[in-house]
């Protein structure tokens, strides 16, 4: 069987069958970053560009190991350092790197929409590594395939997503993906930091009440409070975040005992988590996270460019 | 010279006309209007299967000349104006340099004697580079002709300050034009807030950011007097909030564009199109079906297109990036024959209302109709045209409109201002 789709872009666009392939073949890159010479040919002679337009630590490198463990040339492009400065629109940029003939775009932007204007414009593969406020793929593919290896099964879970619901680009492809998935998506946070339609991303439950909210939850989702993206003050404090919606030592008794912490980084300390639950060895699963990054990635790129669900074993 | 336009549909609601005649115009007058006119010299249009009205005006035009005329200029926008049956248009005042004071007025009208193909009636800016803190110079505007006053593009954001521009403005006898988005509540708001702000991760423009000042206005409006006209309507609510103040009597009057008559949220796609960004957005399917209600009883006073030319280098690009507006001087008469018209939501009658009797009382516009002695400023319908909307078609310097590739039916083949052809047969006279 090969892969139905062309791009990474729109996770609603894809069935359960989709998401549990890429979530299989990423647990057979496992065994690649298990080895000791972590690096297989599967993608040589392909050539992927990292174009991203806006700052980003982890996403960007986890994508560079993924490329680099699959074999794969790559060009790092960071839009804001190059030509856009000089006044060259984003589509021009574009179709300047499709003059090069390569394979396939990794773009991350802060405006919602881009992926799908790069697709348009350059007619290669595109991964969205998050647009905007609005979609982050990846990123709920790797908090997929974490709660799926810690549950054994995504079904018939409840998934808590617990902050800034209104401006996560994670939100907008996880909420969907978890729905796709059969989990229940409850969303926790204040109504400044709600969407205006929570319904139509997928929620099930809108909670303004961390407390009362917990006890059903298997999975708690922590958002990152972004500072840098709160103007406007949705908040009094970030002390008051945290008293209200901040996952503490002392909240810990409303969890369920199997219940996980989830978080895609980088955490503010302090505010949406205190060190006890973020380090907390059983519960959080927050490096989990950050590792099964390079493997959905790996997984992704594997079978956009071509592969099957059998090849991966290479 | 004298021009006898024959076998036409003559159709004025103002003077209960509705009947095939002919019109005989001379030295830029409609001189007679019957039956089997005599012409013993002159030209003579056979106008048979056409529709002859009262000329269109639109009045909520960006012509973006001074200091934009990449996008758009005098020549270039009357043009597309008598191409979409428009005889004349009142231009927004959020030019480079804004139009505040008299020169500039005085410099838009003249360029429009020099090259326009349609009138053009000037709006001066409320305040002062549009700033909202000191009142422009109404008085020299008025003086050198302008026809009404807004701060388009923005709104007057302070209450005292919009009090102090209606309070003057009355005494002027124009109106003020209110472009009704309260900035504290739209901040940064791309798409209407709700279901397509969700859908697309863009930050929503409330319906309260336009019902808010709607109310706003029409308070200062009982407050002060002054005539209010409320410009590109896109809510329900806004709405019946004019129906009210009408009902009550306040001398409120308000414009759709077609975009929001025939387009909502649910248009903009995947691909994110910046053609469907404009300024009120798109909104929901009630509030569409509310504005085409307010359009057929009557509440609303008039259609207008609010052109708003960009070129493609800006719309083309990421979608908060670009710039909001669209076309429309050359889609608008076939879009409402197509929608109103044609289904039987409006008659041709209301049509004329709507788009020439009604805008040009609300700028003060000399009163046009189809009798002897007034001025011969019509424009000519085929009803049965059939043609498609194609991005190279425009005559327009711009082509940001979201309905190319739609098909219409009906469409202006005729212009005629003081009794000269702008466009004759579909083409424009040079």
């Amino acid at each position: 069987m090969s892969f139905p789709h062309k791009h990474l872009i729109d996770l609603s666009e894809y069935s359960a069958d989709d998401i549990s392939l890429i979530l299989d073949v990423a647990e057979r890159f496992r065994e690649v970053n298990e080895r000791r010479i972590k690096k297989v040919p599967t993608l040589k002679g392909f050539t992927v560009v990292n174009m991203f337009n806006e700052p980003s630590t982890r996403t960007r490198s986890s994508f560079e190991i993924a490329e680099k463990r699959l074999s794969c040339d790559t060009l790092n492009f960071g839009g804001s350092s190059t030509s856009t400065v000089k006044g060259e629109s984003l589509l021009d940029t574009v179709r300047t790197l499709c003059s090069y003939k390569i394979d396939l775009i990794v773009v991350r932007d802060k405006h919602a929409g881009v992926p799908h204007q790069v697709a348009r414009a350059s007619g290669v593969h595109v991964i969205d590594a998050g647009d905007g406020k609005h979609q982050h793929p990846t990123q709920a593919l790797l908090d997929l395939y974490t709660i799926r290896k810690r549950f054994g099964s995504i079904e018939g879970l409840t998934v808590g997503i617990v902050g800034d619901i209104g401006h996560s680009r994670v939100c907008g492809s996880l909420i969907p993906a978890l729905k796709t998935m059969g989990a229940k998506v409850v969303v926790v946070g204040p109504p400044t930091l709600m969407p205006a339609r929570p319904d139509l991303l997928g929620a099930d439950e809108v909670r303004f009440s961390l407390d009362e909210a917990l006890p059903q939850l298997d999975v708690v989702y922590m958002l990152r409070i972004q500072r840098e993206r709160l103007e406007g003050a949705p908040f009094p404090s970030l002390r008051e975040y945290n008293r209200l919606f901040g996952l503490t030592r002392e909240r810990e008794h409303l969890l369920r005992p199997d219940a996980i912490v989830c978080h895609p980084g980088p955490i503010n300390r302090g505010v949406e988590l205190d060190d006890y639950m973020a380090d907390h060895v059983e519960r959080s699963a927050i490096l989990d996270q950050v590792y099964a990054g390079v493997l959905v990635r790996m997984a992704s790129l594997y079978l956009l460019l071509g592969g099957n669900e059998h090849g991966a074993d290479a | 010279m004298a021009l006898m336009l024959r076998n036409a549909r003559v159709l004025d609601p103002q003077i209960d006309l509705d009947d095939v005649c002919d019109v005989l115009i001379r030295d830029g007058r409609i001189v007679e209007v019957g039956h089997g006119l005599d012409l013993p010299k002159g030209v003579e249009r056979d106008l048979t299967g056409k529709i002859v009205v009262p000329g269109l005006v639109d009045i909520h035009v960006h012509l973006r000349d001074p200091g934009q005329e990449q996008k758009e200029d005098i020549a270039s926008g009357t043009r597309a104006a008598a191409r979409g049956g428009f005889t004349t248009v009142a231009c927004m005042p959020n030019t480079s340099p804004t139009i505040d004071n008299a020169q500039v007025v005085s410099y838009v009208r003249s360029r429009a004697d020099e090259v326009g193909k349609c009138r053009v009636a000037v709006v001066g800016s409320c305040t002062q580079g549009l700033k909202g803190e000191v009142l422009s110079e109404m008085g020299g505007m008025v003086e050198a002709g302008a026809c009404a006053f807004t701060d388009d593009g923005r709104g007057v954001q302070d209450s005292g300050m919009m009090r102090r521009v209606m309070d003057y403005a009355r005494q002027f006898d124009r109106v003020v034009m209110s472009h009704c988005q309260d900035e504290g509540l739209v901040g940064a708001g791309q798409v209407n807030e709700g279901a397509a702000s969700t859908r697309l991760g863009l930050l929503g423009w409330p319906a309260a950011g336009e019902e808010i000042q709607i109310a706003r206005d029409i308070a200062v409006c009982r407050l002060t007097g002054c005539p209010l006209h409320v410009q590109h309507l896109s809510t329900a609510r806004g709405l019946e909030m004019v129906r009210e103040a009408k009902a009550e009597g306040l001398p409120v009057t308000c414009e759709v564009t077609p975009h929001h008559l025939f387009l909502t949220e649910d248009a903009i796609g995947q691909d994110y199109d910046a053609n469907f960004k404009v300024n009120p957005p798109l909104r929901t399917d009630e509030d569409r079906c509310a504005l085409i209600e307010g359009v057929a009883d009557g509440t609303v006073d008039c259609i207008v297109t609010d052109h708003a030319p960009h070129c493609a280098f800006e719309k083309d690009r990421e979608f908060e990036r670009a710039p909001f507006g669209m076309i429309g001087l050359e889609t608008s008469l076939s879009l409402v024959i197509t929608n109103l018209v044609k289904p039987g939501v409006i008659d041709w009658n209301r049509l004329v209302e709507l788009m020439a009797v009604n805008p040009r009382r609300i700028i003060r516009a000399e009163r046009v109709a189809i009798e002897a002695g007034c001025t011969a400023d019509l424009t000519v319908i085929d009803p049965c045209e059939e043609w498609t909307v194609e991005k190279g078609g425009f005559l327009s310097k711009s082509s940001n409109s979201a309905f190319i590739g739609v098909h219409l039916v009906g469409r202006a083949t005729d212009t005629y201002v003081g009794g000269y052809a702008t466009l004759e047969e579909g083409a424009i006279v040079e």
